[in-house]
């Protein structure tokens, strides 16, 4: 038996007894970074694959989401920084082994991009929309001009805005349960179903509809995919990640996890979009609600389980 | 130059005379410190073994906070000693959850904090504080890379081991056994 103790008291506020020092900005930031991700993903896919009049929600419509989401991530990821005035060190350098980094110059980069795209497309969405600047309008139809090279620069930079959601994290080694580099792509994906999901609510027109639902339908089968595939690595690890993976298998997190993530999550609005597929109608808010709120339950879950875990000595 | 630490385990008593040091030396906030005493109990009665350890940062050789840091203010400093620069620290906390130590803290002022080997008396050629005041004197620091200083002689003749070397992150800190 070993046990070990703290002779000296140790009572570092968010540190002991067990580490605690990001709270709930950080996964609202992972899940909306994601969410942006995945509908400036398909609104930029959908243009390069000049499917701009078959798929209109996706490309026209759900993009205003985007700027929304990056933005009150940006604004949740500051509430997190405890030394806010120096904000602004962060662009004064990029450092190229810091992930946190990397994220903040690529969505300083994103952020405009995206809203250049919705502006684009202002005229369109709302009729009778007049910009109050000639020099607004040569630059709009400028846009207009380029929006398939805007659109491949757009969908590099939401796969690595994607990506770099599960990064932040997986790059932490001293955190066995998030050190798994199979996060990435698994955030990755799950951002793109949530930008899927999202896209099918706003979508009025039944053809979107069965594409959409049919491509959320097969993300969600890749995450599960993802997801044994990192419970199976964990296992297959070191003392610390099975002791990781154990908090979904029995431990603290496991009724969370299964319930909320794979089941509620997952399974359900899975099962739901297969129905649809045979023509069972039922309201599309539902699997849509459902996906969201499981992505935004599987982020908060990881960063909340995964700083409780160590190496231990 | 790799400054480094060896804390003699069969030494120290636990009285926390480095951490009282530290903070006054460092002004460390009430209610946090930059060095700790661990007590690890082993087996059970009457086949006990109780190990006492000081403890702060290992001042790594792979360090990931200093990876990590999104602004440059996590860095090395002379003989690898690793310091934040306050006013480049923007209290991101990645630093604090890439250490597999739980050696830093957010400091109440905002930025991160964290054992410095007290660099500002290294530079004069002082000890650091925890060194200078262990009443049993089982702290050393010295240059590993010096083969006449005191810590790489008592490396060569100790038995010595490091915390969670499988965590990959090089620590300097030594503790003999
Ligand atoms: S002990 Fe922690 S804070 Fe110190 S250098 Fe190593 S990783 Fe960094
Ligand atoms: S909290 Fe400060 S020192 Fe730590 S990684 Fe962030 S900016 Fe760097």
């Amino acid at each position: 038996m070993k046990e070990e103790l703290f002779a000296s008291g140790r009572q570092i506020p968010d540190i002991d007894p067990y580490l605690n020092v990001w709270h709930w900005q950080i996964p609202l930031y992972l899940f909306l970074g994601g969410l942006a991700a995945g509908i400036l993903f398909f609104a930029a896919l959908f243009t390069i694959l000049g499917k701009e009049n078959e798929m209109p929600a996706a490309v026209k419509k759900a993009p205003v989401i985007a700027p929304i989401a990056l933005v009150l991530g940006l604004f949740a990821l500051f509430l997190d920084l405890k030394h806010k005035l120096f904000f602004w060190q962060l662009y004064t350098t990029f450092r190229i082994t810091s992930p946190m980094s990397w994220g903040a110059w690529v969505l300083m980069a994103i952020t405009p991009l995206s809203i250049i795209w919705v502006a684009s497309y202002l005229k369109e969405i709302i009729p009778g929309w007049k910009w109050k600047f000639s020099i607004l309008d040569d630059f709009e139809a400028f846009v207009i001009k380029n929006r398939i090279g805007l659109a491949w620069i757009i969908i590099v930079l939401s796969v690595i805005l994607g990506i770099y959601t599960g990064i932040l994290l997986s790059a932490f080694n001293a955190r066995p349960l998030w050190n798994t580099s199979i996060l990435g792509p698994l955030f990755l994906v799950s951002g793109l179903s949530t930008g899927a999901a999202t896209i099918l609510m706003m979508s009025k027109s039944a053809t979107e509809r069965r594409t959409m639902s049919r491509i959320d339908l097969l993300l969600i089968v890749i995450e599960v995919f993802f997801i044994v595939h990192m419970i199976m690595g964990f296992q297959a690890a070191s003392q610390v990640q099975i002791d990781a993976a154990q908090l979904f298998l029995g431990g603290q997190f496991t009724v969370t996890f299964w319930v909320f993530v794979i089941f509620l999550g997952l399974v359900i609005p899975a099962a739901m979009e297969v129905l649809e597929l045979f023509d069972f109608h039922i309201p599309v808010v539902i699997p849509v609600i459902l996906v969201l709120l499981g992505g935004l339950m599987f982020r908060f879950i990881m960063v909340e389980a995964g700083q409780i875990t160590r190496y231990l000595y | 130059m790799r400054y480094a630490m060896a804390i003699d385990t069969r030494k120290c008593v636990g009285c926390s005379d480095c951490v009282v040091a530290c903070q006054l030396e460092n002004d460390v906030p009430i209610g946090y410190c930059r060095d700790w005493i661990t007590e690890t109990v082993d087996g059970s009665y009457p086949n006990v073994e109780i190990e006492l350890r000081s403890e702060r940062c290992n001042h790594c050789d792979n360090s990931p906070c200093v990876r990590c840091c999104p602004t440059g203010a996590s860095h090395f400093e002379e003989g690898g000693i690793v310091v934040v620069t306050k006013n480049e620290c923007i209290g991101c906390a990645a630093c604090i959850q890439s250490c597999p130590y739980d050696a830093r803290y957010s400091h109440p002022d905002g930025y991160v904090d964290k054992c410095t080997f007290c660099l500002h008396r290294v530079k004069e050629g002082l000890k650091p504080a925890c060194v200078s005041v262990c009443p049993t004197k089982c702290l050393y620091f010295g240059d590993l890379d010096d083969s006449n200083s005191e810590i790489t002689n008592i490396l060569k003749n100790r038995k010595f081991k490091t915390l969670a070397p499988e965590a990959g992150t090089k620590p300097q800190i030594y503790y003999l056994t």
